[in-house]
């Protein structure tokens, strides 16, 4: 029975790199996001590309009502279903420090949004106790940073969320990965300046299959990463907050 | 959405400060078209045009790179649609293997779709399959004013649009037919041409196979004055493809100097010799025997900084002769020798209004940047001009206004037709303005 991919958020550069990959590999491939048409235009590559069948759903992330709804849609096919996550946006923060909305926004679309989709894909893995999940954290989410801390905090807010339902699902036979890359060069970086050591969507896919391939709880892509998060993590507050970065 | 990028000519001797857009949907596509104020805008492909026809000084310019979806491939036909972002060798990897490949290709594999149609490229199997635009089906083509169209052979747009530098919109995706093949491998073979004249004798009765080309000693002088090697090719009935494997990438820019007179004759020398008095055949794959160069990553930075010139032009058979003559003692006069001349056989016009190819020969030179080189160029251009010939402007980067309404008698045609659709004119390039082509008539 082929596996099947939900890719949700699938317009995203690492979304598509991914679909596109797990496709060459032999699964079907389920595109989710708002822009069906464009989606519709990614599922047609990956039907010529790869033979492989891909389908086009309408998912809005930020419609919670809409989500019981689209998830029975979705899992209601034979075979091991997966799920890729790649749902968000990253406003500028002196944008939204200017207006307090945008900063709502930004927490709804890449937290609260999950934890809607997530807590309702949890139950429909548990009952069929096969496949897994991969979620798209980022570097950002390890430390709260005056440049960007509303992003970073919705990425923190899910990645505890992402430990708890790991050991959640664990107990299900349902395999749960965080990926948090670095810089990479997709439409969310282009153009942002100070960006270095910058990795091409499709490498961040490849690590994300890989991850699953061994079995990894939390992977950063590039590895270089972990290093540099975890001496930004241990820096004292007293001297984080004098830092502008 | 935008940022400032410099970006040039593959030459590298034409540079522009631009605000970029790299869209990776068809909507963000239409967004940077539109873009903000009254700015210029041009749309860039994978940058191997040699000159100043995918640079936009001060203007913006939006990057196809991430528009590469191939959206439909019919096996009986062979006819595919693709986003204008997919380059030629991407649909060699995807469709070799399956029995076809592009009908035409360039020198490198690395020119995306919309690349292709601007230029009208053509291939070394010109007599048998034409120019690009030939096998292009429709084109989607989207104007600044958001106004996208579906156009075919007989519209005047789409004649405008193909070879049309991509003045009359952005290219979203082609659909075009694909040549069916019996293998993914070539039976070529090699000879040695002991001069110009028994070059043009051989173009004048080709053989069999579809694909011919030359390359010239451009250091050769007095009885062997353009001498070099001729290459013929057919496909293998049988072959299966592998994928090319990447070669060395030139990390650097090497010092200037490098390919200097002496290094080149030395090459030369050695690259005519390579092939055995008797000639000999071979087997190569598609990849290799089209994209030599491709292997090797960055090639361009063995110019050094001040990058290169190509020089490519077409003359009429009948001044052939005598213009190639005057050009090949003018080139051996000066030194200034060219690394790889490429000659090759054009069979006609390409259906585009501004299509670079005619019936003749075409040659192709590349010459270091160093002091005097536009002067040089110049004096090459005028005996293009002087035999009725024409240049190619995806080499291209000194052509005059003058000299390119000479070449190009359809400019005015192509010209009305922008006129008739007025969002066009924000579409521009450092070449639009420099030939002549940025203002309404």
């Amino acid at each position: 029975m082929t596996e099947t991919w939900i890719v949700v958020g699938a317009s995203s550069a690492i979304a598509r790199a991914f679909a596109l990959s797990v496709a060459r590999g032999g699964a079907d491939v389920v595109l989710c996001g708002r822009d069906v048409d464009d989606l519709k235009a990614d599922a047609a590559n990956i039907g010529v590309r790869t033979g492989a069948k891909a389908e086009v759903v309408r998912f809005d992330a930020e419609a919670f009502a809409t989500h019981d709804e689209f998830l029975r849609g979705v899992f209601d096919r034979p075979g091991a279903v997966s799920i890729f996550v790649a749902v968000g946006n990253m406003p500028g923060q002196i944008e939204m420090q200017k207006d307090p909305d945008l900063a709502l926004s930004c927490v709804n679309a890449n937290y609260v949004a999950m934890v809607s989709l997530l807590q309702r894909i949890a139950t429909h893995m548990e009952a069929r106790k096969a496949g897994s999940i991969v979620i798209l954290g980022s570097v950002a989410g390890d430390r709260g940073r005056r440049s960007n801390y509303v992003y970073g905090s919705a990425k923190a807010g899910l990645h505890a969320f992402a430990q708890g339902l790991r050991a959640r699902l664990f107990h299900a036979g349902v395999h749960v990965v965080t990926a948090k890359p670095g810089f990479i060069d997709t439409a969310m970086t282009w153009g942002l300046k100070g960006l270095f050591l910058v990795a091409s969507p499709e490498a961040c896919a490849e690590a994300c299959i890989r991850a699953l391939a061994n079995k990894k709880d939390v992977i950063y892509f590039p590895w270089f990463w972990f290093p540099i998060m975890t001496i930004i993590r241990l820096l004292p507050e007293t001297i984080a907050k004098r830092l502008s970065f | 959405m935008w940022r400032s990028l410099e970006v040039s000519g593959w030459g590298r001797t034409k540079r522009g400060a631009c605000l970029a857009a790299r869209p990776e949907k068809t909507r963000d596509l239409a967004a940077a078209l539109a873009g903000p104020g009254a700015d210029t805008v041009l749309v860039r492909g994978l940058g191997r045009s040699y000159g100043d026809a995918a640079v936009n000084d001060g203007g913006r310019v939006v990057l196809t790179e991430r528009l590469r979806r191939l959206l439909s491939f019919d096996p009986t036909t062979g006819k595919i649609s693709a986003e204008a972002g997919v380059s030629i060798a991407d649909l060699c990897r995807c469709f070799l293997p399956r029995g076809f490949v592009p009908p035409v290709v360039p020198g490198t594999g690395d020119v995306s779709l919309g690349g292709a149609v601007a230029m009208d490229i053509h291939g070394k199997n010109h007599a048998s399959a034409g120019s690009f635009g030939r096998h292009v089906d429709w084109i989607d083509l989207l104007t600044p004013d958001g106004q996208k169209r579906r156009l075919q052979e007989g519209d005047a747009l789409f004649a405008a649009t193909v070879g049309g530098l991509g003045l009359t919109g952005a290219i979203v995706s082609i659909g075009m037919t694909l040549a069916r093949v019996p293998s993914a491998q070539l039976r070529v073979q090699e000879r040695r041409v002991k001069d110009l004249d028994a070059f043009l004798g051989a173009f004048a009765q080709p053989g069999p196979e579809p694909y011919v080309v030359g390359w010239i000693d451009a250091f050769a002088e007095g009885s062997t004055l353009g001498r070099g090697l001729l290459q013929t090719a057919d496909f293998a009935a049988t072959g299966a493809y592998g994928e090319p494997r990447p070669g060395p990438n030139v990390p650097f820019d090497f010092p200037p100097g490098i390919l200097n007179a002496a290094t080149m004759r030395l090459f030369n020398e050695y690259y005519f010799r390579r092939v055995p008095a008797l000639g000999r055949d071979s087997a190569m794959s598609f990849d290799a025997f089209s994209f030599p160069l491709d292997r090797i990553s960055n090639w361009n930075r063995i110019y050094g900084r001040r990058g290169f010139h190509q020089i490519q032009c077409v003359l009429p058979e009948a001044e052939a002769a005598k213009g190639y003559r005057k050009m090949l003692h003018a080139i051996s006069r000066s030194r200034r020798a060219s690394f790889l001349a490429v000659i090759k056989s054009l069979a006609g016009d390409g259906n585009g209004t501004l299509s670079f190819a005619m019936k003749g020969i075409t040659l192709a030179l590349d010459f270091p940047a160093v002091a005097g080189i536009d002067e040089f160029l110049r004096d090459m251009i005028r005996l293009v001009r002087d035999h009725g010939g024409r240049v190619y402007m995806a080499k291209d980067s000194i052509l005059s206004a003058e000299d390119f309404a000479a070449m190009y008698p359809r400019k005015s045609t192509f010209q009305d037709v922008r006129a008739a659709h007025a969002s066009v004119w924000r579409l521009s390039s450092d070449m639009a303005r420099r030939i002549g082509l940025a203002a309404p008539p």
